[in-house]
């Protein structure tokens, strides 16, 4: 999956990070550092590629004692559960996985075009109170989830909005705003305040100036801020498994979790579920590598 | 960086150009409209998506209403937060928390960091390692809840397997007590070391080189310079990774539903999954919206050191 990234992100520092002057035991400590650096990467590693084995492994394969690493049969069977229902029709987890696409990206564009303005707004004008505003917005992405459920599930029961996509796509759209707005709002600053002044000068009004001259320079950092919510909205359960009940509703991170309802685990098809689940996001990571630590700290922190 | 008086910046460009202003009088929008035009829809959906539904959770609170039973709700004060304060359950899961929040993010702290260290000092393929390392923390807690399950399995998972190959004993992971909260401060490692490490390679690469040079020429020791250079440089955002952390483990859910649900018996019920079963398995709404009041708390005092933390390093 990740395999092919060699190139990203080691051509950046220099590569005569380690001082030449390597004394009695340099070598040494190198190879012990690899060596150390191989296990901990094949620990890491490991559970990945057990399921990726485990789904395409026979069921008789995968309940094996003890477990068997290699000489397996190789069988596609359990993706083809994962698209297709035993009657041929389509199968409950593919219909999740639509879902999911909906919601996920439904809810993307929304907090992005809400808070991609806010952000350019933040930065740019002297708001009353800007920092309390800063702070409020990044608290309420720091809410436990499991505590805010509960007033909104009574919320959309009033409402209506129980068990329903606009339901999911509204409350992610709302947890990814905070993220987008602080994210954004670093990219804002560091484009020059003058670009717009002197657009201004030429006789553009400020939001014109705003959309011809500081939006494109945005475009990256927008793509980077959305592939970040997309990537969260993709992932959530507590929202989804508490807001949706019916299948055609539900979307995938739920409906992964239901496999392990019954009494017997198909974990084959668990197993594939999961990695055509974690597929994109694998994906997705990889396009936005440059501004992981910006994207995983809410943009707080830059490198 | 911004401009300095926002109500009065609006005069200077009025001169005729190549593109006429838009609308006849004022040009279109004044500053201030335009970041009220620009904020107010983001404000918007946050005061109908988390601040509406906290302030009805507070005032919850407050009764003992039921969500199953219905009816009007009786005001009970200050009843529900005397309760939880004083009950040792809760007592219990807020030990239960802290020592899974301790455990596990000070285990991903040093697993972290040494594996950051360890990969800037390489100078080959450091973008591959790194793209690899950082899998885990990609996948969503259901995958990874439902996977360890599968590789925990008393019979057929594969660490007990690979134990048993190893000569050692069968380790019932999910199923005893102790060894229950273990799987999961493992688990929770195994997905978050790779932030720790980020941000750790992160401040890492940023340490100026001109100083381990001028260090190499003092013949100092690799201990002097990963003590006097590289860690108090590296420690301000380290320290921001492990508040960082904290907050998402202390309010950690889905991991724990989906691996142990709590148990076995109370074992691993953290106080996130506490205020689940409160409220969805008891539908003691009142009670549960009291509990998550004082969580929300914490967070906040939390959030605050972290951002205290955080201006203290963009100033230093």
């Amino acid at each position: 999956m990740a395999v092919s990234v060699d190139e990203a992100v080691s051509t950046g520092p220099a590569p005569d990070h380690t001082p030449p002057t390597r004394r009695l035991g340099g070598r040494g400590r190198s190879v012990l550092e690899v060596a150390l650096l191989t296990v901990l990467a094949v620990v890491m590693l490991f559970p990945v590629l057990w399921m990726i084995e485990t789904s395409i492994k026979e069921n008789r394969d995968v309940y094996a004692i003890p477990a068997e690493f290699f000489g397996f049969t190789v069988t596609l069977d359990h993706y083809k559960d994962v698209f297709v229902s035993p009657d041929g029709g389509r199968s409950a987890l593919s219909v999740a996985f639509l879902n999911s696409v909906v919601v996920a990206g439904v809810s993307t564009v929304l907090a992005t075009v809400l808070g991609v303005p806010a952000a350019w707004a933040y930065s740019r004008f002297a708001v009353k109170a800007r920092k309390d505003q800063l702070f409020f917005i990044l608290s309420t992405r720091f809410m436990p989830p499991v505590v805010v459920v509960v007033p909104i599930f009574l919320m959309y029961r009033q409402v209506g909005l129980i068990d329903s996509k606009l339901g999911l796509i509204l409350i992610y759209a709302a947890f990814n705003v905070p993220f987008t707005i602080w994210m954004m709002k670093g990219f804002v600053d560091e484009v020059p305040s003058e670009y717009e002044d002197a657009a201004m000068l030429d006789g553009y009004t400020r939001l014109q100036a705003f959309w011809k001259f500081t939006l494109p320079l945005l475009v990256p950092g927008i793509a980077a801020t959305a592939v970040f919510a997309l990537i969260f909205s993709w992932n959530e359960f507590v929202f989804a498994i508490f807001l949706t009940s019916s299948d055609n509703v539900r979307t995938a991170p739920p409906a992964i979790a239901g496999l392990i309802g019954g009494t017997t685990v198909d974990w084959g098809l668990v197993a594939a579920a999961s990695v055509v689940f974690a597929l994109p996001v694998l994906v997705f990571a990889y396009l936005v590598r440059k501004h992981l630590v910006a994207g995983v700290t809410l943009g707080a922190v830059r490198r | 960086m911004s401009d300095p008086a926002p109500l009065t910046t609006d005069d200077p460009g009025q001169v005729a150009s190549a593109t006429p202003p838009a609308r006849g009088r004022s040009r279109g929008l004044s500053d201030r409209g335009l970041a009220v035009a620009f904020i107010s829809p983001a404000l918007l959906l946050l005061l109908a998506m988390s601040v509406f539904p906290l302030l009805w959770a507070l005032y919850l609170s407050f009764t003992d209403y039921s969500a199953t039973r219905g009816g009007p709700a009786h005001f009970l004060w200050f009843g529900n937060y005397t309760a939880i304060l004083t009950s040792a359950q809760v007592h219990q899961r807020a030990l239960t928390t802290l020592i899974y929040v301790i455990g596990a993010v000070g285990l991903q702290t040093v697993l972290g960091f040494a594996i950051a260290y360890l990969i800037s000092r390489r100078t080959h393929g450091r973008g591959l390692l790194t793209t690899l390392f950082l899998v885990p923390m990609m996948l969503s807690p259901v995958v990874v809840g439902l996977f360890w399950r599968f590789m925990l399995d008393a019979q057929f998972g594969v660490i007990n397997s690979m134990l048993g190959s190893l000569g050692l004993g069968q380790v019932e992971w999910l199923t005893r007590q102790r060894t229950a909260l273990v799987s999961l401060i493992v688990v929770d490692t195994w997905q978050w070391t790779p932030f720790i490490m980020l941000i750790a390679l992160a401040g890492l690469t940023a340490v100026p080189k001109y100083l381990y040079e001028a260090a190499s020429i003092d013949r100092a020791s690799e201990w002097f310079r990963f003590r006097n250079i590289t860690l108090p440089l590296v420690w301000p955002l380290l320290l921001i990774a492990v508040l960082f952390r904290a907050i998402e483990a202390f309010r950690l859910f889905d991991l724990v539903y989906i691996l142990t649900s709590g148990g076995p018996g109370v074992s691993t019920e953290t106080l996130s999954f506490h205020v689940y079963k409160v409220a969805f398995l008891g539908f003691n709404t009142g009670t549960a919206s009291a509990y998550g009041i004082l969580m929300v708390l914490v967070v906040i005092v939390l959030t605050q050191f972290y951002l205290r933390y955080l201006n203290k390093l963009k100033e230093g």
